[in-house]
């Protein structure tokens, strides 16, 4: 069982002239096993939702809530959210100098089953995700995302994803940054894991071009901090085609 | 040994032959005690020491106390010993320095005895030679005298591992023979009463590798001065530091790299974690590039991460050129809180902020330590800083 429930969601940041509101009520439910993608201008408050979600301290929610199976999410810390079953690609991963990689998977994997992994069988799942995602086993040793490239960043997130195995996926532009050849790498990866039971997605990109590897069962145009438009795949096509032109005009009017 | 006499003689001949420069860096050096007036707080160099808390040692504090057991293990070739009279005074300056401060200089003056580490020309040593100092009693003051001597191409680790409670004025100084490799540890892991005034003068000979790590935990006051020269061209330094400060402890460092010679190397990165009640940190990082001192590279870094409300870290990078023709030169000096985007990354994958927060200073200090290069203290180190965690930081969040 996942099920992820936003209901007119409104979330402000702090900036010097105030506080700016940038999510206007978002209203989005993850069923079971679905995949819905969410597309959107720069801008537009994709990673704010998703940052939101996962709990990071700059954001004020300010009405609304977020539910995982029932639970209210908006009332957990950050790491209870992920405990929960909740997961964050970022858009842009953090660095943590001085913390190597297989500390920081066993440690969070650990943290996440509230029991230490076996020894024999974790090393060799972590290098076997690794690889897939064609990271040479020497990541490792190396400190989190210090001195990663862009696509090695988002690799080592999927790698978590494969691993850690949430409830419900938040990927924040993953795709951006890719050469065709990790972008697929990385669809694979995460088809992987929708393949397994139950496990929901919610796909936030800019581009249409992701969607041809990770075909989602709904997909919703994102402007202005809201939820502009839902529909199928086919939405995708059509935004394709006409780009996001009529719904900029629209909030602007 | 005749190679030191010769080459001390040789550098004290050499040393007026550098220009005096005139800096703050250099107080005139002199034997004599008289030459040198009480500090009072103002000067340059004392402006952060809390003196009051030091127990009268940079003023005048009797320097004959008992307040401190040293044992040593010698490696095979490797000669640790105590020398008295005229083989102790011999050693006096031994570094080619003069004493720029009261305490050093009276501790060249006063302290009858030399702890001498004596490493001969060419002899690697099998093991760190792990020199013991445990202090028995705060209230005595105390001065010591200790030379480390790292003959021509000859290859040492030397750790001066300091507990328990004292109040030591110490001058420890440092003779690199041409090609040799010598590294140097001090471990200030006093007891919570301890002062602790120190300074290392460590000359460099030509073409040798010298690394020095001051590592401070405890004591009530703890200052070191780590100071290098260098006696020909190719010689390389890198100074390490670390320190953790509780509350109340002042833990101040201050490095001078004086490139007295072309085509030398120093290179610093201390860094320092600060938590509770009025942690104070100093760190000063001098560096004077000579004109003499072309094609040499300099590098020095203070890092500090600020762990709770009420600590202070002082940071003041230093750099004087006088000669244009120099390969690199610079530096960095940062202090911070808690990096909230790493915090929450962390966190987004289940660790608890507790656990994020212990990852983050285990990591801020891993480099460090792995630098230091001497696997049994890298590990001592590793449960220090976590046993420095567990004190505090951690405590709060319950
Ligand atoms: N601290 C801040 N002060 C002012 N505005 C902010 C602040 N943080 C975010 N914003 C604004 O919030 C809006 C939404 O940002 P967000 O990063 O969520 O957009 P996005 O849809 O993810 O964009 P992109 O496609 O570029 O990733 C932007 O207009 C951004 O400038
Ligand atoms: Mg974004």
């Amino acid at each position: 069982m996942s099920k992820l429930v936003i209901t007119d969601l409104h979330v402000t940041v702090d900036t010097e002239d105030g506080p700016k509101e940038i999510l206007k009520g978002v209203t989005l439910t993850i069923n079971e096993g679905e995949t819905h993608a969410i597309m959107g201008p720069n801008g537009s408050g994709k990673s704010t939702l998703a940052y939101s979600i996962a709990g990071h301290p700059k954001y004020t929610i300010t009405g609304g809530s977020v539910t995982l199976d029932g639970q209210d999410v908006l009332s957990l810390s950050v790491d209870e959210r992920a405990r929960a079953g909740l997961f964050l690609a970022m858009q842009y991963p953090v660095e943590v100098p001085g913390v190597s990689v297989s500390n920081f998977l066993r440690t969070a994997k650990t943290a996440i089953d509230g029991e230490a992994p076996k020894l024999r069988t974790w090393v060799k799942d972590v290098n076997a995700a690794l690889e897939q995602l064609n990271l040479d086993p020497s990541f490792g040793t190396r400190s989190v995302n210090e001195g990663f490239s862009g696509g090695e960043k988002k690799r080592h997130e999927i790698a978590q994803l494969e691993l850690l195995d949430p409830q419900v996926a938040v990927l924040d532009e993953t795709d951006s940054g890719l050469d065709i050849d990790a972008l697929k790498v990385v669809s694979e990866g995460v088809n992987r894991f929708r393949a397994r039971e139950g496990k929901g997605v919610l796909l936030i990109t800019h581009y249409t071009r992701i969607l041809r590897y990770i075909e989602p069962d709904f997909v919703h145009v994102f402007v202005d901090g809201k939820v502009a438009e839902s529909g199928g795949k086919e939405l995708a096509d059509e935004l394709e085609a006409s780009g996001y032109d009529k719904y900029l005009t629209k909030a602007n009017a | 040994m005749t190679v030191t006499t010769d080459s001390v003689r040789s550098a004290l001949e050499q040393a007026p032959a550098l220009d005096r420069v005139e800096s703050h860096l250099h107080p005139a050096g002199s034997f004599e005690v008289s030459d040198h007036e009480v500090p009072t707080g103002r000067e340059e160099i004392w402006r952060f020491t809390p003196l009051k808390r030091l127990k009268g040692l940079h003023a005048d504090a009797p320097l004959d106390g008992r307040n401190t057991k040293a044992t040593w293990n010698a490696p095979e070739g490797v000669s640790v010993g105590v020398v008295t009279g005229d083989e102790a005074r011999a050693l006096r300056g031994v570094s080619g320095w003069a004493p720029n401060t009261r305490f050093t200089a009276r501790v060249l003056a006063e302290v009858p005895a030399t702890l001498l580490v004596d490493v001969p020309a060419d002899v690697e040593a099998s093991e760190p030679i792990v020199v013991e100092v445990d202090g028995t009693d705060a209230d005595v003051t105390s001065g010591a005298h200790v030379v480390l001597r790292f003959g021509t191409h000859s290859k040492a680790v030397v750790v001066l591992n300091h507990t328990g409670s004292a109040a030591v004025a110490a001058v420890v100084e440092v003779v690199v023979a041409d090609g040799a490799e010598a590294s140097v540890v001090s471990i200030q892991d006093w007891a919570d009463d301890a002062v602790h005034l120190s300074h290392h003068q460590a000359r460099v000979g030509r073409d040798a590798t010298y690394k020095h790590a001051a590592i401070s935990f405890g004591g009530d006051l703890v200052r070191m001065d780590a100071n290098v020269t260098y006696d020909g061209p190719g010689g390389s330094a890198e100074l390490l530091g670390l320190y953790f400060a509780d509350a109340g402890q002042h833990i101040e460092h201050r490095i001078f790299a004086d490139h007295t010679a072309p085509r030398t190397k120093s290179h610093a990165v201390y860094k320092g974690a600060l938590q509770g009640e009025k942690a104070h940190t100093v760190w000063v990082g001098n560096v004077l590039i000579r004109k003499v001192a072309e094609g040499i590279e300099t590098y020095e870094e203070n890092r500090n991460l600020v762990l709770t409300d009420g600590c202070h870290a002082d940071s003041i990078p230093n750099l004087e050129i006088e000669t244009g023709e120099i390969v690199g030169a610079g530096h960095a000096s940062a202090t911070a809180r808690f990096d909230d985007n790493q915090l929450f990354y962390l966190q987004s994958r289940g660790v608890s902020e507790k656990e994020a927060q212990r990852l983050v200073v285990h990591g801020f200090f891993n480099d460090l330590i792995r630098k230091v290069g001497v696997p049994s203290i890298e590990e001592r180190l590793l449960a220090t800083v976590e046993a420095e965690l567990a004190k505090n930081v951690l405590k709060e969040l319950f």
